[in-house]
């Protein structure tokens, strides 16, 4: 048999139909959905008449315009939005999971939180799957070895009425890094890095396969931060092969299955791995060890620098399209060309997202706060817990009371300041050291400036009041 | 969906790369239920500038946007769609395109071209003054400058777009397979079990 790549092997499991030129009908395993980009889907099934294929293979979770300051009264009364948008998109998302008989987690709920946290946390998201959701992060749940991407509400439409998409397969992309990283390196520092080598777009119409020592020794958590930000390099999947820390990870989880099918399920993942002598379309590689804990300066992904470098001068880029980019980017984030990024004072602090809201993320920034303050220049600092779960566990932990002591907000879990949706927001002109995952313009809020980096920078730059390399912090 | 062949008219000389879908359309106005009314919003970063491309009279409710490399890239809200055609374009000519906003485009009816830079550079130095047209029998772009650029499009995505033609309705021909799929995925023990809320 031809050698394949972990990718080929899950879709070719997956084919339902081959069409003469190439194009495949996938079948779905799995669909979270939302409450922003589902109401129109909702909509076009019921105009045309249709149902919901497989409403027991979908879940429903709201996460993007739930707000993210308490929900429930202490008298347990449910409290109401003050948004009259926001509340109506909710109350839409309800009325249809209800109408069309879909899971749902609500807002209320322990185990809500990001479709992208919620998924793994659940056992809804299981290696070998095919699982969509209309949110271009959904990349993040390769970290499983799950062939997961993001869709539009058109899709979300298709996928809900017939359980399938209409595909071409992609390009594979080989992204190997190998070797220890180095103290204060995390899994989010090794995606920006890879994001800054590959370009915003240099993983267009691929799909990436993480592979290496570094991957291998990173926890779940870690992988799903990485593959969380494929998207960002413009490739629409993020893939690990499972191994037996993925199988550990999803036992027991509580839509994960169980007796013999969980036999049956386990045997097969392990048999997901990229083939010997299979071949990828294009590759990088990147030694661990250069990696160091790595920031953006700009408004665009690839306008990243390790936290030693300074913000560029633009006329040190060959293209003159990048090099007008990076004025752009310069002049809208209010630096100088030059500027060591350690000098860059920030106002705002975000630990929150589908990036960095896990167990594991907040226990790093508590490391780095434990026993400190946030500086005077800081106007707000929020943590905003992936999930109700990891809220739970993380005030279990007394992590919470380590964040509060800071004079850290301890919020509900949402996404929150990530996309400025909800009510969090950076204001216009100021600046947010975020551990989300993008940098764009506005998106935090309507001339928000962002600078991209992981939980424990983020927990640094709060204690100094400016960008910090955490390593100068150690205890 | 209405079928498209040509598409002609002014076309919007922005040229900008790496426009991402918070440009295009920021978060804030994500809370809508329905697909239409977004056109307002479109790009109101950009249009709140003084003097700015879009707001120009030759310009509003042109059909065509000259865009750089990327476009579209960011979120996977099919709101950049609808925003997009909702102020009244119905295609996009860019050197290349985020593999999710092209789809949600398709699925629109909007067209996407993909052309060269060195062609898009030239097309942005011409569009200002005349019109430009796509023709997607022919799969060329034409101009009121004389120019004519023939383009690659997927050619079940072209049919899909001539003839106006429902991906659901399509897929929907194909339940047969489905079922099957799902009958011998489940004997094979790939089926995924239900999901159960606890
Ligand atoms: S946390 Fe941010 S990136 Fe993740 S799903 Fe929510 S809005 Fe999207």
């Amino acid at each position: 048999m031809t050698p394949r790549t972990l990718y080929q092997k899950i879709w070719d499991a997956h084919v339902v139909e081959r069409r003469p030129d190439g194009t495949c009908l996938l079948y779905i395993d799995r669909h979270l959905v939302h409450e922003v980009t589902s109401p129109q889907a909702f909509e076009g099934l019921r105009m045309a008449g249709r149902r919901v294929r497989r409403p027991d293979l979908t879940l429903a979770v709201p996460d993007h315009n739930v707000p993210t300051t308490p929900r429930v009264r202490p008298d347990g009364s449910r409290m109401p939005i003050a948004d009259p948008a926001s509340a109506e998109q909710l109350a839409t998302l309800e009325r249809n999971v209800a109408a069309f008989g879909i899971p749902f987690i609500n807002d209320r709920a322990a185990a809500q939180g990001i479709v992208h946290v919620v998924g793994p946390e659940q056992g809804f998201t299981l290696p070998g799957t095919t699982l969509v959701c209309g949110d271009s992060h959904t990349a993040a749940h390769g970290a499983l070895g799950a062939l997961a991407f993001g869709i539009g509400t058109s899709e979300v439409e298709h996928v809900l009425a017939t359980q399938t998409l209409l595909l071409k397969p992609s390009r594979t992309m080989e992204v190997r890094v190998d070797g220890d990283l180095g103290p204060g390196v995390t899994p989010k520092d090794v995606v920006l890095a890879i994001i800054g080598r590959l370009g915003a777009a240099g993983g267009t119409g691929h799909v990436i396969e993480y592979r290496g020592s570094t991957f291998d020794a990173m926890s779940v958590e870690g992988r799903l931060t990485v593959a969380n930000m494929s998207i960002e390099a413009g490739a629409r999947s993020g893939l690990f092969a499972p191994d037996e820390k993925t199988i550990a990870y999803v036992a027991g989880r509580p839509m994960a299955p169980t007796g013999a099918a969980w036999e049956r399920m386990a045997a097969w993942w392990r048999t997901l791995h990229t083939d010997e002598g299979a071949t990828f379309d294009a590759s990088i590689v990147l030694d661990a060890a250069d990696i160091a804990p790595t920031v953006t300066w700009g408004t665009s992904l690839d306008d990243v620098v390790p936290i030693t470098g300074r913000v560029p001068d633009p006329d040190s880029f060959a293209e003159p399209a990048r090099r007008e980019a990076a004025r752009k980017a310069i002049a809208y984030m209010g630096l100088e060309p030059g500027m060591p990024m350690t000098a860059v004072p920030v106002k705002n602090i975000f630990i929150g997202s589908c990036t960095n809201s896990r167990i594991e993320d907040l226990r790093a920034a508590a490391a780095v706060l434990s026993g400190r303050r946030v500086h005077d220049r800081i106007r707000q600092a929020l943590v905003v817990p992936g999930s109700g779960l990891v809220k739970r566990q993380a005030e279990a932990e007394g992590l919470d009371r380590v964040f509060t002591a800071a004079g850290f907000e301890w919020r509900e879990p949402g996404c929150s300041m990530c996309l400025g949706m909800n009510p969090d927001k950076v204001p216009a002109g100021e600046r947010c050291a975020s551990t989300s995952n993008r940098n764009f313009v506005g998106r935090q809020g309507p001339g928000a400036r962002t600078h991209l980096l992981s939980p424990a920078m983020a927990a640094a730059a709060a204690v100094t009041g400016r960008i910090t390399d955490v390593r100068e912090l150690a205890a | 969906m209405m079928p498209v062949t040509r598409i002609a008219g002014r076309a919007i000389p922005f040229g900008q790369a790496n426009v991402d879908t918070d440009i295009i359309i920021p978060a804030e106005h994500l809370k809508t239920i329905s697909r239409v009314g977004l056109g307002r919003f479109a790009f109101e970063t950009l249009r709140s500038l003084p003097d700015n491309l879009f707001n120009r009279p030759e310009n509003v409710e042109a059909p065509i946007l000259i865009a750089g490399d990327n476009f579209g890239c960011g979120s996977s809200r099919e709101h950049a769609v609808w925003a997009l055609m909702d102020m009244g374009v119905r295609a996009v000519i860019a050197p290349s395109f985020s593999d999710i906003f092209s789809g949600n485009a398709f699925k629109n009816g909007m067209v996407t071209v993909a052309l060269p830079q060195a062609v898009i550079d030239r097309l942005l130095a011409t569009a200002a003054q005349g019109w430009v047209e796509i023709d997607l029998d022919a799969q060329a772009v034409t101009t009121s400058a004389g120019d004519r650029f023939g383009f690659d499009m997927d050619a079940f995505r072209r049919e899909c777009l001539m003839e106006g033609r429902d991906e659901i309705g399509l897929t929907l021909m194909s339940e047969g397979a489905i079922d099957a799929y799902e009958a011998q995925a489940l004997q094979l023990g790939w089926q995924m079990t239900s999901a159960r809320v606890a």
